[in-house]
């Protein structure tokens, strides 16, 4: 595939820039709100919701017979909507824990959707044709309509998202401090669940109701390892899900018979993995590497701190020791030997003629700076 | 009476969950300037208590006022600190964002917090000793150092009574102190803070009153008055444990009561530190 075709077509190619645009409007939304959704540990709500929404959108065509974007889309924000009033319900009235009633509500309502969307399709109307697309989402078949009234949508979201910024702050960190502010907390839920709704509606049609809820998990996991702040993490996860969303929808729309749903859950997917892994402050590359280095430098540490207490039974702070008396003081540890030649590369310490270690004067001060330190310390402790 | 003069005034505050009453019939009147220690065994509803004063609860009965007006009122005169744990510290901000949280109400909604805020929760920091760390992420706190924000938080809501929620829990001797002084300095300048507290021991030594609680309102008011071991006994029943002191206290010279009770030296003597909160 030519990248600079890919890059023309994106621009002038009228289905590829629409699809695109599409695809990067639900990556957005549902970065910015998966971020909230992950902060308050409702993750799984999204998944819930957006299998949820399959009866709706199926009741929405039935009632109207049109598969208009705003009609379906309704019919899909009312249905998740009130699989989550369900889900509140039970959780208050019954002594199940959230899992459970998220599986019952999640399975309840999506096999709900199945049966109607079988029911539908024996229909003897031309019209229903396409509708299973919701299923694992066709982004192909988006129109320049779908995708006016999914940035609609997503705009509207997003511009919330903004106005009610510290409301939201407050009410992911710190729900009961703010509501001894005076900050109505249920009314922000409430906000806050329904431009959730309203973000995984948005998608639906290009990823499918099977694999949305990754859309609302994945970009803001992989934005939480690579920032601490807040805004930062929203915007890198939005950014994160629209390069999923368009990558995903152009990889589908090129390549023949490739459903853009998995097609983009696998580019996130990708994305979170590097995360993990490279992230600058949380991943497991950079952890590794430094506990590396810790581990060297405590090695260093003690071989020093050996040499030290061993040349001051002497009475002489650079007197010379064989590997072995420092292997004996340390049964079972590897790499003293490197760690000598490291210690030596620094001017720390000396390998005598014999084959002996001592301590050079640069040595043995900082071991005996290290040692007064440590006494210090334990001598500290219990006041500070 | 024409005028009363609590700064807070409970009456008959009855908390149930499912049935079950978990606070009743509480009676609480509190004096403007004075700093009230909330006592009693685990599950008593201390923590209930200030919840259903503050409407995060909604008691079964009673009604609260601040000032002689009702609660809804007088919010902006109340202040909160809740339960360190009651937060996940690995959320994406930095120390000086949560304490700014503390202006959100006189920003009221949609406005963002400026240059002002931003002055105002520096100048709260620096009171409880956190300045250099108003930059600092705040999963790299510790846990005394969590403490201090959550006060710094409270100091920029400028309100004229105070609930806290064990602000002593598990925090270093360097943060208890800063809290006792932050107490001491906040009563000086007229303000009224209520603290639920676990620690017997410096009941007398931090407050001037204290509410012994167990699920019923069981003595309050001054500490010389009320903190005596008949009223401990009746609020810890037979879970009254040794005299022992509590791990933070360590570093401080033990306190020394000087009520009309049992002196610490009888050790034999059954009151002191609950057993269920060791």
């Amino acid at each position: 595939m030519d990248i600079l075709k890919v890059l023309h077509d994106l621009v002038f190619d009228y289905t590829l820039r629409t699809v695109a645009l599409g695809a990067g409007t639900l990556g957005i939304a549902s970065g910015a709100l998966g971020s909230f959704a992950m902060l308050r540990r409702q993750s799984l709500l999204g998944d819930a919701m957006s299998h949820a929404a399959l009866p709706g959108i199926v009741l929405a065509f039935l009632l109207t017979r049109a598969k208009t974007p705003l009609v379906l889309m309704a019919g899909a924000i009312l249905a998740g909507w009130l699989a989550t009033l369900f889900m509140m319900s039970l959780l208050r009235t019954t002594r199940l824990k959230q899992d459970s009633v998220l599986g019952f509500i999640l399975s309840v309502f999506f096999g709900f959707g199945l049966m109607l969307l079988t029911f539908v399709q024996r229909l003897p109307d031309a019209r229903q044709a396409g509708l299973d697309r919701f299923l694992f989402g066709q982004a192909a078949t988006l129109l320049e309509r779908d995708v006016i009234t999914m940035a609609a949508l997503g705009g509207v979201a997003l511009l919330a998202v903004l106005a009610f910024w510290k409301e939201f702050k407050l009410l992911s960190f710190d729900p009961e401090f703010g509501a001894s502010l005076g900050f109505s907390m249920n009314v922000l839920d409430v906000i806050l669940t329904t431009l959730l709704v309203i973000a995984i509606v948005i998608g639906l049609q290009a990823v499918g109701v099977v694999l949305m809820s990754a859309m609302v998990v994945a970009p803001a996991a992989a934005a939480r390892q690579w920032s601490d702040r807040l805004g930062v993490m929203v915007v890198l996860a939005s950014a994160f899900g629209m390069l999923a969303g368009v990558s995903g929808a152009v990889l589908s729309s090129t390549v023949p018979h490739l459903s853009t749903g998995p097609t983009i859950v696998l580019v996130i997917s990708a994305i979170v993995l590097f995360s993990f892994t490279f992230a600058t402050s949380r991943g497991l590359l950079w952890a590794g590497l430094r506990r590396l280095r810790q581990r060297q430098w405590l090695q260093m540490e003690g071989v020093l701190r050996d040499l030290y207490l061993l040349a001051r039974q002497h009475d002489d702070s650079q007197h010379p020791h064989s590997q072995a008396v420092l292997q004996a003081m340390n049964p079972g540890r590897a790499g003293i030997a490197h760690t000598l030649n490291v210690l030596a590369q620094r001017g720390l310490v000396r390998r005598e003629e014999n084959g002996e270690w001592s301590l050079s004067t640069e040595g043995a001060r900082q071991a005996q700076e290290r040692i007064e330190n440590e006494t210090q310390d334990t001598t500290m402790e219990g006041t500070s | 009476m024409p005028d009363n003069p609590y700064a807070i005034e409970a009456t008959d505050l009855t908390v149930a969950y499912q049935e079950k009453p978990v606070l009743w019939d509480v009676d609480l009147r509190v004096p403007p300037a004075t700093l009230m220690a909330i006592v009693g065994p685990n599950g008593a509803g201390k923590t209930t208590l200030i919840k259903a004063i503050l409407g995060l609860i909604r008691p079964a009965a009673g009604q609260v006022l601040i000032y002689n007006k009702p609660y809804a009122e007088q919010r902006r005169l109340v202040g909160y600190v809740p339960q360190r744990g009651s937060v996940d510290w690995d959320f994406p901000t930095n120390v000086l964002d949560v304490v700014m949280m503390g202006r959100y109400r006189s920003l009221g909604w949609l406005r963002r917090p400026g240059s002002r805020e931003r002055a105002l929760a520096l100048e709260a920091l620096e009171k409880v000793g956190m300045a250099p760390f108003a930059d600092r992420q705040i999963s790299q706190l510790s846990g005394g150092q969590q403490q201090r924000v959550f006060l710094a938080r409270a100091l920029v809501q400028d309100a004229q009574i105070y609930f806290m929620d064990e602000p002593f829990q598990g925090v270093d001797a360097t943060t208890e102190r800063a809290i006792v002084a932050l107490l001491h300095a906040l009563r000086q300048a007229g303000k009224t803070v209520v603290v639920v507290h676990h620690d017997l021991q410096t009941v007398p030594e931090y407050f001037d009153w204290v509410t012994l609680l167990n699920v019923r309102r069981i003595a309050s008011g001054p500490v010389a008055e009320v903190f005596t071991e008949q009223n401990l006994r009746l609020a810890y029943g037979g879970r009254i444990a040794f005299l022992s002191r509590s791990p933070h206290a360590d570093a401080e010279e033990p306190p020394t009561p000087d009520l009309p009770m049992p002196s610490p030296t009888r050790r034999e003597e059954p009151y002191g530190y609950p057993e269920s909160a060791a």
